[in-house]
Order: C-alpha cells, then sequence, then structure tokens
C-alpha cells in the first residue's frame, strides 16, 4: 500500500470500498500526486505529458479486468482540475471505479474537479462507479465539480452508478454523451445534500445512431436547507429509445428544481421522462411506525432504500 | 385482553364535525379469533387504527392487557405487540420484501427465516425476497407481504383491516387458507380481522357488527352469524370460487 495516513485511507474505503491495493490496474491520487499505480498487459496508464492527469489505454478484447482511480484530499487549500482520458478499445468488457474523497478540517475551500472523458470502442462493454464523499469539521467549503464525457461507438454499452451521499459542500456535476448505433448507456444517479449544500448535476445524452438507448436514472434525497437542481436531457436524432426519471425526496426546508427535456429530431425516436418530488408519504411512516420503529427510524430506513 | 371503554371519535367531514365512532365499549379476550363487520360508513376501519394508535380517540380509554394504552404512539403499541396490517399496503421504493420483514422482526434476519414467513403465505421466497415493495408488486402479492410482515413480528393482537380488499380471486382463496392456519395455530396470538366476507367470518370464534359507530351486536359465531348471513356485510365469495371449491370437494 502506498504511503496514506488514517484519514487518506478512510476516504479510500468511502470513495472506492478499497481497505488494501486494488486487484489489476491502478492510479491512486493524493493530495495532488499520484502515489501508486499499477498496470497490466491489456491496461495502460499514463501521465499526460501536458496538463494534469492520466491517460488510461484499455487494449482491444480486454475482459473481466477493472481499474480505480480514486482520488483523496485531505489538505485544506488544495484546488485541482484533473483531465483523465479513457481510450477503451474494441470488444472490451471492463470495471472503472473512480471517485474522490475530500477531508477539510481547516479555514480554506478544498476543490477537486476531475474532467473524465470515455471513448468507448465498438461491442464494449463497461461499468463505471464514481462516489464522492466529504468529511471533516473544518470551515473551508468542500467542492466538487465533476465533467464527464462520453463517446460511444456502435453497439457499446455504459453502466454508469454515480453517487453522492454525504459531505460535499458544493457540487455542479455534469455529464455529456453521445451514443452511435445500437449503443446503450444506463445511468443510475443516487444524490443527497444536507445542511446548506448545494447540487447541480446536469445530464445531455445524444442519440444519434439507430437502435442507441438510454435511461438515465436520478435518485436525490435534499434534507435541511439544501438545493439541488437537475437538469436532465435527452436528445433522439436517430432511431432511439431514450427515457429519464428524477425521482426526489424533499425534506425540512430542502429545495429542488427538476428540469427534465426531450428533443426528438427523428420520427422514429421514442423519448420518455418521468419526474417526482414530494416529500416521505405519510402512510410509509406510519407503516414503519406499526412494525415498531421510531418516526425518525423509519424516515432513515425509507431514505437509505431510496438510495441503496 | 384489549379493553375499549366509551370511546369516541370524530372527524369533519364537509365542514361539519361526524361523528365516527359513538361510545363504543367492548373487550377482546386472549387467543380469540374476532372478526369485526358491519355496513359500509360504520366506523370498522376507524376502529382498527383507534387500536393500532394511528388514530386518537376524542374520549375513552383503550387498554391492553392491563395497560392504559390511550396516549401511547403508535411505534409504543407496536413495541408493546400490537400489530397492523392495513387496507391499502404502503409501497416503498428500493426497500425491498426482505427489508421489510428485517424491520418487522426487529432483528436481522438469515434469508432462510424470512423464506419461512413468506411460505406461510404462500409466497415463494426465492421469487420475492430481493423485489422491491414497489408498484411492480399486484394487489394480492402486495397483502399477501403485508400479512407477512404482521406474522414476523411476532405479535400479541393482530389487526388486519379488510385483508380481502383489492386482490384477485386466486389470492383470496390463498387468504382465506392463511387466516384458518392462523385460527388452527396453538399460538395465543389474539387476532382481529376487520372483514365482510362470510367465509372469513366464519373462522370467528367472535364476531362483533358496528353500525353507525356502534357495536349492534357482539357475540359468537355461532349466535351472530346465521342473524347477519346474506346481508352486504356478510357477502359469499364469488359464485365461480364457491362452484370451483365444491368441484374440488
Amino acid at each position: 500500500m502506498p504511503k496514506m495516513d488514517a484519514v487518506q485511507l478512510q476516504l479510500l474505503k468511502e470513495v472506492a470500498d478499497l481497505h488494501d491495493v486494488p486487484e489489476g490496474a491502478y492510479n491512486l491520487r493524493a493530495n495532488g500526486k499520484s502515489v501508486g499505480r499499477n498496470t497490466t498487459a491489456n491496461i495502460d496508464i499514463t501521465t499526460k505529458t501536458e496538463g494534469s492527469g492520466i491517460d488510461i489505454h484499455i487494449k482491444d478484447g480486454t475482459k473481466n479486468e477493472s481499474v480505480h482511480i480514486p482520488v483523496v484530499l485531505s489538505e485544506s487549500g488544495l484546488k485541482e482540475t484533473v483531465y483523465n482520458d479513457f481510450f477503451v478499445g474494441e470488444n472490451c468488457d471492463v470495471l472503472i471505479v473512480a471517485g474522490c474523497g475530500i477531508d477539510n478540517c481547516g479555514t480554506q475551500d478544498s476543490e477537486h474537479d476531475g474532467i473524465h472523458r470515455f471513448f468507448i470502442g465498438k461491442n464494449s462493454r463497461i461499468r463505471y462507479v464514481e462516489k464522492h464523499y466529504g468529511s471533516g469539521d473544518g470551515s473551508g467549503k468542500r467542492i466538487l465539480d465533476p465533467v464527464t464525457e462520453v463517446h460511444m461507438e456502435e453497439g457499446s454499452t455504459m453502466e454508469m452508478e454515480m453517487v453522492q451521499i454525504k459531505g460535499v459542500d458544493s457540487t455542479h456535476r455534469s455529464t455529456i454523451a453521445e451514443l452511435k448505433a445500437d449503443a446503450k448507456l444506463i445511468i443510475r444517479e443516487r444524490l443527497m445534500t444536507h445542511g446548506q449544500q448545494e447540487a447541480a448535476s446536469v445530464y445531455k445524452v445524444t442519440l444519434d445512431g439507430d437502435g442507441s438507448s438510454a435511461d438515465v436514472v436520478s435518485r436525490s434525497v435534499a434534507r435541511d436547507s439544501s438545493y439541488q437542481k437537475l437538469d436532465l436531457c435527452i436528445i433522439g436524432n436517430g432511431a432511439c429509445s431514450g427515457h429519464t426519471e428524477c425521482d426526489s425526496i424533499i425534506m425540512d426546508k430542502g429545495r429542488i428544481l427538476a428540469v427534465p427535456s426531450l428533443e426528438a429530431n427523428n420520427i422514429d425516436a421514442a423519448l420518455v421522462h418521468e419526474a417526482a418530488i414530494g416529500k416521505i408519504a405519510g402512510e410509509q411512516l406510519i407503516k414503519l411506525m406499526t412494525l415498531g420503529l421510531t418516526e425518525a427510524e423509519a424516515e432513515e430506513q425509507i431514505i437509505n432504500g431510496f438510495l441503496k | 385482553m384489549l379493553e375499549l371503554k366509551n370511546i369516541r371519535f370524530g372527524a369533519e367531514a364537509e365542514g361539519r364535525a361526524v361523528e365516527i365512532i359513538r361510545d363504543i365499549s367492548l373487550t377482546i379476550n386472549d387467543s380469540k379469533f374476532v372478526v369485526i363487520t358491519g355496513p359500509n360508513g360504520g366506523g370498522k376501519s376507524t376502529l382498527a387504527k383507534l387500536i393500532a394508535g394511528i388514530e386518537q380517540p376524542t374520549s375513552g380509554q383503550i387498554l391492553f392487557n392491563g395497560t392504559d394504552i390511550t396516549n401511547m404512539s403508535i411505534t409504543d403499541r407496536a413495541r408493546l405487540g400490537i400489530g397492523f396490517a392495513f387496507q391499502q399496503p404502503v409501497r416503498f421504493k428500493g426497500l425491498t420484501v426482505l427489508d421489510l420483514l428485517r424491520i418487522a422482526a426487529g432483528k436481522t434476519l438469515t434469508v432462510s427465516e424470512a423464506c419461512q414467513y413468506l411460505s406461510e403465505v404462500g409466497l415463494c421466497a426465492k421469487d420475492y425476497i430481493s423485489r422491491e415493495v414497489n408498484a411492480s408488486l399486484s394487489g394480492g402479492e402486495l397483502k399477501r407481504i403485508e400479512i407477512a410482515t404482521v406474522l414476523a413480528r411476532n405479535v400479541k393482537l393482530a389487526v388486519f383491516d379488510e385483508p380481502e380488499a383489492g386482490i384477485d380471486l386466486w389470492s383470496f382463496k390463498n387468504l382465506i387458507r392463511i387466516f384458518e392456519e392462523m385460527r388452527k395455530s396453538d399460538s395465543d396470538r389474539t387476532v382481529i380481522v376487520i372483514s365482510h366476507q362470510e367465509r372469513i367470518l366464519n373462522i370467528a370464534d367472535e364476531i362483533i357488527v358496528l353500525t353507525d359507530g356502534c357495536v349492534s351486536k357482539h357475540g359468537p359465531k355461532e349466535e351472530i352469524l346465521p342473524e347477519i348471513i346474506g346481508s352486504s356485510f356478510a357477502k359469499g365469495a364469488c359464485p365461480k370460487i364457491e362452484e370451483g371449491d365444491s368441484e374440488n370437494a
């Protein structure tokens, strides 16, 4: 294991479920520096020659391998923008785990902006997991503004799981995807904000190829006085199918703005949007209370289930 | 033992005060299977909710095994051993059948323990255990899961509010079987079922008829059932079911 302190190790556990060095390819970044890297015969990771970040090259036909690229920040006042590009060959089946944990005990804001670009080759299948987490009791903010760009070749599939449950003060996440024929994109976002936090999540998915499809589902909870803006847009330029769903729970003085939009530019584009915002239904609380939970316990169970 | 003393409950409907329960006093002894029936709007579901603590009486007193529970919360009553099955089971996005059974049991159930409760209500556990309790389940499935959550709690008093409401014919036959099994079991659990169904009334030790917020009849099944049979609140099942049963007999 590279040299990391207890705080960094805890962050690593939260964002990547890692207790130890991951198997397969990885790049660990702590406080602005790469602190460990491993490449495999099929997956190469190189430092960008210009600017900050890494290039990840995955060879054609790479199957059942994984890449972990977690980032941890425990130094107050550190701000960084990192560009990571994934070049995935054809006919691959790979798991990519990214994520960022910030611990800020100081007074200055800490910020990590990860710009991830994916170029996914024909008929490849990628599962991408990205978790964001913040901790520390300093007055400095924990800020994450990730950008994810996905370019999908014919017949490729990408499943994205984006999770931000705790501790990030401000986030503006932007996800852009372009799909060629028969490409398939599945996104599951889970977001919870509390305190005075603000989060914006913007998706723009363009279905260019015939037979392409996207299913973008965002589940979010806004507690305390937090605010969320969820902007989910699907554009259908081919004979495609797209579905977006924004399902949100508001609590306390939480506020949510959901801005769904669909644009069909082809007669055979079939696009659907669903959006719902509301507080926890009283009967759900009552049901769990009749099972012996207190109101607060019932609320916690409902939220945990909703965001699971 | 459950004792209701001079229970009244009023609510506001269309701008005017309406008394839904008017001075009900009754005692339900331990280990009894009691069915409460009566015309629609007679206050049956309200009475069930008053027992579970979902509604608070305007006046009167409720005692459970000698303890005054009138001002107790839903949670505290549940912890004392009162279970309640909803007429319209609640759906939860994200919570699975196993999650709900674990919450009900109040402990970490093993999958095989959870399966036991599901098989008691006639569901094949492997098909259901990891399903979300959401709109993908049918009314009959939800109803049986609802009953399983009450069974998993191992309560002293189980209240079922119109278990037959909103279920398909096939599920109805299974439902009757579940209640027959419950009646036969040697547990000392007291069961109160709100129902209009003759076949559920037929399982009862005692029948209570509620009319206009008052107890109009209360006594052993043998005495009450003949008096009310054929009325709108002691209905036979669908003729097709009866037919099927006589063919199977």
